[in-house]
């Protein structure tokens, strides 16, 4: 088998030929979050559709950003980097989630789209919280899919990458938190208690998603070292310890029906197990793998969300990546096939193999 | 080889015909199978075989197998017989059947396994030490490197009689060398820096600038170095001045022969005796030398990790040459593919990309995030028999180069 997808844009010399040529009107360049909007509000404004010959590939501007940028490209350490995102077409905007069903053993509410600031700064930002202390395996990934999703329905993405030595920004729209080794993890917890900024982000009603070593961070505590205690930031109802036994493989778990998100698929390596508080609630209930270490996988509380998902968590799961868009911008228009394609079939392959 | 006790020389014997049977099989080249078989039999084989041998050991994430084959070259001046894992089975097997291969050899150049270092040390007790690098690698199954780090500094503060050769560039690399009594810094440089943001003493944020690193708050910082590579030159501890010119590509392998070139020397081989020997290894273990299949020059680069990539990155022919990317996660390679989300794509626009690997879709979820054009194939054939030019470089990772390799007709 062979796919012919890329090899026609390859073949025309890439990207870069081709021209970005839509002006988006300044009260319409934020997909509404507006409550009253409903689904007709997908027809209205001014959208624009791909022709549908051209391959994705084809009709992209080259990549832009700069929080993206990898390895070499962070050698300005210490530097706060903040820059726009591409300006991309703006497609729809979009009705808000509907008021979500509860099922009564988990009375917490699920979170309304925040309310964002009208006026000129219409852009989604970004802000990956300490990648110097929490980025062990792919954790960019995260940044990456998000930007991605946000870009393809024409929103501008403002992403910043804060180091340990920074000031966390407490205007975000979505905070990102990795994975980490023990030590680099008590280091960030502690400097972003006495940062404070994440802490004032996520009462504001900011999205914060955190993996791994970053999930147990934003907790009440987690086990150092040695397995002491040692304090989080306590934004998530939520404590942690260490297990007996490290969780190493894939993790296959069902997701709380309240959130509407397909099953997840990804892979953990921890050694922690995690209690839920009465004001948070288990994410997904695992059918494959550790997670909690309790039957249940990460945790979510109004807008913060925390999985043992580690590393490139929404590159298999973009339901989740959605998830987290919609809780600032409010529902999202669904991405063409086209852009779908690749993450589908992996996510079926990666659930069809470990099935086997 | 007369001087060993007889389990051992039985040992010996009995995994050196399992080594001819995994070969003639086809099954191997019979470097580890031998060297497993002795060490049932025989458990301090590897102990026994190392006594009485000069033994250098080479570890390090990225850059063991080509530096160990570059030592043996340079080593070879002494115009003395050099035992060598030359294939990179680095685990304790693997050394065994190494020095069981080669009885009478004075000079032992061991790859070995980050994991291993320890053990291998105890048991081989080597005149030096050779420490590359550090970087994220098959989290799944190596653990935090951080850890690992500190295994090595155990084992190295009572390694006595034992020179270390550390590459300053890397902060987890002193941090682990400083422990030890003897210690020969080389700037072998660093490209990747996202594992060692934080100094591994006290946590904080490091500094970088032209001179090197520094933790800003304990003081940790780069030692001075005795051996400096200045472009294609490389600078000895005299201060000489002399041109690699090696036919292996990238600023990774310059990087490898100098720290070559400084193990010839504590072992009295000077550059000058040692270099032209460096500058006749032309391929290492398949790697970079240009294969022809169906009338097109295919070149193969080895990548297991994301500072891999970026060297296989630094040594791919300009674009448009095309390039075949395959990726897979067995065992040997790790069963997380996490990692190629720390890879940064963009550098491969303005050529044509192909993409292979049993885990070729979580490569082209990646690609696409990076909106990278690329092409799905079945294999290397596959690939070749799209490619519109003369010439495809491949890059794969550890299973999935041994995979292109058998397909190739193991090509050397």
């Amino acid at each position: 088998m062979t796919d012919r997808v890329g090899r026609h844009a390859a073949a025309q010399g890439l990207a870069e030929n081709v021209t970005q040529t839509m002006i988006i009107p300044a009260q319409q360049a934020w997909p509404s979050d507006e409550p009253t909007a409903g689904p007709d509000a997908a027809r209205q404004g001014p959208v624009q559709q791909r022709p549908e010959q051209q391959r994705p590939e084809q009709q992209r501007p080259a990549p832009r950003r700069t929080a993206g940028r990898h390895a070499s490209g962070r050698a300005a350490a210490g530097n706060g980097r903040t820059s726009p995102g591409g300006d991309h077409q703006y497609l729809a905007p979009a009705p808000v989630p509907q008021e979500r069903t509860l099922s009564s053993d988990h009375p917490m509410p699920a979170p309304a789209p925040q309310q964002r600031p009208q006026g000129g700064d219409r852009k989604l930002r970004l802000v990956w919280v300490y990648p110097d202390l929490l980025s062990t395996y792919g954790d960019r990934g995260n940044l990456l899919v998000l930007t991605r999703r946000a870009q393809l329905r024409g929103i501008e993405v403002e992403a910043t990458e804060v180091n340990s030595d920074q000031a966390v920004p407490s205007q975000g729209d979505i905070y990102l938190l990795g994975g980490g080794e023990d030590l680099p993890q008590i280091l960030a917890a502690n400097r972003l208690r006495a940062d404070g900024g994440l802490a004032r982000a996520a009462d504001r009603g900011a999205v914060v998603f955190a993996v791994c070593a970053g999930y147990q961070v934003i907790g009440d505590s987690f086990g150092g070292v040695e397995g002491e205690p040692v304090g989080g930031l306590g934004i998530l109802d939520i404590s942690s310890g260490r297990g007996d036994r490290r969780g190493v493989g894939e993790l296959v778990a069902d997701v709380d029906p309240a959130l509407g998100v397909p099953r997840l698929t990804g892979f953990e390596n921890h050694q922690g197990i995690t209690r839920i508080g009465s004001a948070a609630r288990p994410l997904a209930t695992v059918s494959l793998g550790v997670g909690n270490g309790n039957g249940t996988e990460g945790a979510y509380g109004g807008k913060v969300l925390g999985t043992y998902l580690h590393g490139p968590a929404l590159a298999r799961n973009p339901g989740l990546a959605d998830l987290l868009l919609s809780w600032v911008v409010g529902r999202l228009r669904p991405l063409d096939p086209d852009n779908e394609e690749w993450a589908g079939r992996l996510r079926t392959e990666r659930l069809a193999a470990v099935e086997r | 080889m007369s001087k060993l006790p007889l389990r051992a020389r039985v040992a010996t014997a009995v995994g050196g015909a399992a080594g001819r049977v995994s070969r003639l099989t086809g099954r191997g080249d019979g470097s580890v199978i031998g060297g497993a078989l002795g060490l049932r039999v025989e458990p301090e084989l590897l102990r026994l075989l190392a006594v009485g041998r000069q033994v250098v050991l080479v570890t390090g994430t990225n850059g063991k197998t080509t530096t160990t084959r570059l030592i043996t070259a340079g080593l070879s001046a002494l115009g003395q017989e050099v035992a060598s894992n030359a294939f990179g089975a680095n685990m304790e097997a693997g050394l065994a059947s190494a020095l069981g291969r080669a009885p009478d050899a004075p000079y032992a150049v061991l790859e070995t396994d980050e994991r291993y270092l320890p053990a291998v040390i105890e048991a081989t007790s080597p005149r030096v030490v050779v420490l590359l690098n550090l970087s994220r690698d098959q989290m799944d199954r190596a653990g935090e490197i951080w850890l690992t780090a500190r295994r090595w500094r155990q084992a190295l503060a009572t390694a006595d009689n034992c020179m270390v050769i550390a590459n300053a560039d890397d902060p987890l690399i002193v941090w682990a060398a400083s422990a030890a009594p003897l210690v020969t810094w080389v700037a072998a440089g660093q490209q990747w820096h996202e594992d060692s943001w934080c100094c591994p003493d006290c946590g904080s944020h490091l500094r970088r600038d032209e001179l090197g690193w520094r933790c800003g708050e304990c003081g940790f910082a780069r030692p001075a170095t005795r051996w400096v590579l200045s472009e294609d030159s490389v600078i000895d501890e005299s201060g000489k001045v002399r041109e690699l010119r090696l036919i292996l590509p990238g600023r990774a392998n310059r990087s490898n022969a100098m720290v070559a070139l400084a193990v010839a020397a504590h072992f009295g081989a000077s550059v000058d005796q040692a270099l032209p020997r460096l500058r006749e290894v032309k391929s290492v273990a398949g790697r970079y030398t240009q294969v022809q299949r169906h009338g097109r020059g295919v070149r193969l680069l080895l990548a297991k990790n994301p500072a891999g990539w970026l060297e296989a990155f630094d040594v791919l022919a300009p674009a448009p040459v095309p390039v075949l990317l395959a990726v897979n996660a067995q065992t040997p390679d790790g069963k997380d593919t996490s990692w190629l989300w720390d890879v940064d794509y963009r550098v491969l626009h303005g050529r044509a990309v192909y993409v292979a690997g049993e885990r070729r879709l979580d490569l082209a979820v990646r690609l696409e995030a990076d909106q990278v054009p690329f092409v799905l194939v079945d294999g290397v054939d596959d690939a070749i028999s799209q490619v519109t030019g003369t010439e495809l470089d491949v890059i794969a990772n550890y299973t999935a180069f041994q995979q292109i390799r058998v397909a190739l007709g193991r090509a050397e």
